[in-house]
């Protein structure tokens, strides 16, 4: 396959762009911020936002949805990233449509994906207990009661988690915190007893939940695949969720460094625009090529989770690791080359800034992916 | 899509039944590439087999037309072709400015006449060549070159020194360029021409480098008559052929990382470090370097791919070749930099049969020239802002 966006993938982009620039520019998400919206997004734009097909992007067509790929749940993300846009694309449209199309049964599908698809459910994936990004430390409890589980423990950083309708959680029903195998993955609906939920507005001006878990019972048939054998569709659903974060970081990288190289050539110091001076366009044409590339890694690694290739995971990881650091760089050279202006709230950039950092730790930053990609090669 | 499933699968069976074992380690010195030319030397027999199979399937040059000793592939057999060798670790069976810069150059720029002339024989490896571009005072700023070409009739005489003219005394011809006009810009009066290293007026003096080779000389022209025919392009419009052959040169050094590629960098060091009790590198810091280092090279790798992609999807900037060269070169010194950390003092050692005669170091060594050579990564990044940022002119 061919490392570029075929003919329907640029138009998907282009209406992409077109809608999300349109309706959702930066200044959305600042308004959302400024009136401390309770939502953190809003519900009106996600319902044409599934008007257009995007909320049904993966969703097989059998169950309503267009049945695309990553790499086109890629080019959404990152056109997302571009205006920061705050909607439940990610936890729900990818994340648990992937978990409820890989691992659900017959029922869980015909009763969850149909409603994705139309945008009327949204749900979120549970998995972070620690402050860092360690899906095998699970140490959430499952343990069977009656013809299903109860659960006890802890979730933080559940992504949208706050306006859920149904939780997709990462629980241990065997075995112990830093064993690959004893997961399992549970739909719980979040209005549940023993259930304690707070919403955690974080710095990006996204939300997330931390979710508390007191004997909380989960019927058998809310057992998304199997007991016990839920890592490997944990990492399945996991790595699409890191291509499209890193989609996402790739349209925060480029927007950053369109905007930066505007403002070399806009604004003036010492009688020149200082996009004269040298020392400024050797680290523009440095962040080119870091963003060219990386473009590429992630493109790549969407590629192969479509193709389902087996060393799929190893892509994904450089993908991840290159798109935390190139993201990383942009936003701070992003501010650093737009002087006392970059630093206030005023102007748009720091919120781009505030954004890489929540995606740099959302499902493992760039040294957690460095060290997988160690691990995959024994060393 | 079955053609090129048909075609990689009949590749991947000749490479098998063609590719001799030696030839499936990668390269790690000079004397593990075959130059081609007059005085071609091959290393040993199965360095000579390979080469002379390749060859007679036109995939010396497998992307060229077959009637100039090419193999007639389209672009997506050629990279088909290049992973299927790579996938066996198959050696270039050979290397040469003529394949990797002149060639493109001559397909663009040459009459039919020139391109019958030279190209069969590039493929074929008859002919080695050299580049003779940077002068004493004309290095980064290459337009300001000096050696003049008068016009005698139906010849030119040249006059002057080139630098750093690679193999200059191992090469039979020369792609040179040379001044016909001083009284314009500095960019519109050069011409770009070939001659023979063997006629009369030429003498090339090697320099010795920091690894303790000596790959390039200081090259003399003392009145050497040169045929106008041997002109490629038009009199005084040669800075166009020098830049597109730049491209080639840049996008060829670029890669030139990938060809060393063997066992991955975290199995080398582990070799001479050891793992701790949990299989991990016996060296936490220097683990997370190779990690990220291989990050970044997988990542060049891919950019390389999506760069011919690109191309072929006719959307590829020209310019790019400047950013991929300035990447994989820098990645390249990193790469060295963790092997000789990697080594420790094992690859400290010179002059001994166990290293090799210090293949190692000097292999290191070596690697700094990538971000000089074919450019500077400074001024890479300065065609990058101008040309691609269209950042303002300073
Ligand atoms: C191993 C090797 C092989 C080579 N082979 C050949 C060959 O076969 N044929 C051939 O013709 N040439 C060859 N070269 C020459 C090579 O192309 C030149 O060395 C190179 O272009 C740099 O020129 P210079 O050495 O004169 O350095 P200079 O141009 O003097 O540069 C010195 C320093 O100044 C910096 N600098 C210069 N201009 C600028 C600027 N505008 N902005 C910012 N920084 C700047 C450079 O980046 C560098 O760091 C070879 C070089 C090497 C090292």
């Amino acid at each position: 396959m061919a490392l570029v966006l075929n003919e329907e993938q640029t138009m998907l982009r282009d209406s992409a762009r077109g809608f999300i620039g349109d309706k959702a520019p930066v200044a959305h998400l600042r308004q959302l911020r400024d009136s401390k919206d309770a939502t953190g997004f809003s519900r009106d734009l996600w319902r044409s936002f599934a008007e257009m097909g995007f909320s049904g992007l993966l969703v097989p067509e059998e169950f309503g949805g267009s049945g695309l790929g990553c790499v086109e749940a890629g080019v959404v993300m990152e056109e997302i990233g571009r205006t920061l846009m705050p909607s439940p694309f990610l936890a729900t449209a990818v994340l648990a449509a992937t978990a409820l199309k890989r691992g659900g049964s017959a029922a869980q599908k015909s009763e969850h994906l149909p409603k994705i698809a139309e945008g009327s459910l949204l749900a979120a994936l549970a998995i972070d207990e620690g402050s860092k990004h360690r899906p095998l430390q699970t140490a959430m409890q499952a343990v069977r009661s009656g013809n299903g589980f109860k659960l006890n423990g802890a979730k933080a950083f559940v992504v949208d988690g706050h306006t859920a309708d149904l939780l997709i959680v990462a629980a241990r029903s065997a075995g112990a915190p830093g064993e690959r195998e004893g997961l399992t993955l549970f739909l719980v609906d979040p209005r549940s007893k023993g259930i304690e939920l707070e919403r955690t507005a974080m710095v990006d001006s996204h939300n997330a939940a931390r979710i508390v878990f007191d004997n909380v019972e989960v019927n058998a048939d809310g057992v998304l695949g199997e007991v016990d054998q839920g890592g490997m569709l944990l990492e399945g659903v996991l790595n699409i969720g890191r291509g499209a974060v890193a989609s996402e970081m790739v349209g925060v990288s480029e927007e950053v460094f369109g905007r930066t190289v505007s403002y070399l050539k806009e604004r003036k110091q010492f009688g020149k625009l200082i996009g004269e001076f040298q020392a400024l366009q050797h680290r523009a044409a440095h962040l080119y090529t870091e963003i060219e590339i990386t473009r590429a890694a992630v493109l790549k690694a969407l590629q192969m989770l479509d193709e389902n290739v087996d060393n799929a995971g190893a892509a994904v990881a450089v993908a991840k690791a290159r798109a935390g650091t190139t993201a990383t760089l942009a936003v701070q050279e992003g501010v650093q080359m737009h002087g006392g202006m970059g630093m206030t709230d005023q102007f748009d950039i720091g919120f781009f800034m505030k954004r890489a950092r929540v995606c740099q730790e959302l499902f493992g930053d760039s040294n957690f992916h460095a060290d997988q990609l160690a691990r995959l090669k024994n060393y | 899509m079955p053609d090129t499933d048909q075609f990689r699968r009949d590749a991947r069976v000749w490479l098998e039944a063609n590719c001799p074992p030696e030839m499936r380690r990668p390269m790690t010195s000079d004397e593990d590439t075959f130059w081609g030319g007059r005085n071609a030397k091959f290393s040993s027999e199965p360095q000579r087999v390979w080469f002379e199979r390749m060859r007679d399937k036109g995939w010396t040059v497998p992307h060229w037309p077959t009637e100039f000793g090419g193999g007639g592939l389209d672009a997506e057999q050629t990279k088909i072709l290049r992973q299927e060798m790579a996938a066996i670790s198959a050696r270039l069976p050979l290397v040469s400015f003529g394949i990797s810069m002149l060639g493109p150059a001559l397909l663009k720029y040459g009459t039919d006449a020139q391109k019958k002339e030279h190209l069969p024989k590039i493929a074929a490896g008859l002919i080695r060549w050299c580049q003779g571009y940077s002068e004493p005072n004309a290095g980064s700023d290459l337009a300001s070159l000096q050696t003049r070409a008068e016009s005698d009739g139906d010849d030119f005489i040249i006059n002057g020194q080139k630098i750093w003219t690679s193999y200059a005394n191992f090469a039979d011809w020369i792609f040179c360029l040379v001044r016909t006009d001083a009284s314009g810009k500095k960019h519109d009066g050069i011409s770009f021409i070939l001659f023979d290293m063997a006629s009369k007026g030429v003498s090339t003096k090697p320099i010795l480098l920091i690894s303790g080779k000596s790959p390039f000389c200081e090259t003399f022209f003392d009145n050497v008559r040169v045929p106008k025919a041997n002109v490629i392009g038009t009199v005084n419009r040669g800075w166009d052929v020098a830049k597109y052959l730049l491209q080639h040169e840049r996008a060829m050094i670029s890669g030139m990382g990938e060809r060393g590629v063997g066992r991955p960098l975290g199995q080398v060091a582990a070799d001479s470090i050891g793992a701790d009790e949990q299989g991990r590198l016996d060296d936490a810091m220097l683990r997370g370097q190779i990690a990220s280092f291989e990050v970044d090279e997988a990542a060049l790798a891919c950019a390389a791919e999506r760069a011919v992609d690109l191309a072929k999807a006719g959307q590829a900037h020209p310019a790019f070749s400047s950013a991929m060269k300035y990447y994989g070169t820098e990645l390249n010194k990193r790469r060295h930099e963790i092997l000789m950390s990697a080594g420790g003092i094992d690859a400290l050692e010179w002059e001994s049969e166990r290293s090799k005669q210090g293949a190692r170091p000097r292999a290191w060594l070596r690697t700094k020239a990538n971000s000089i050579e074919g450019g500077t990564s400074e001024v890479m990044l300065g065609i990058v802002a101008k040309r691609i940022l269209d950042l303002p002119g300073a």
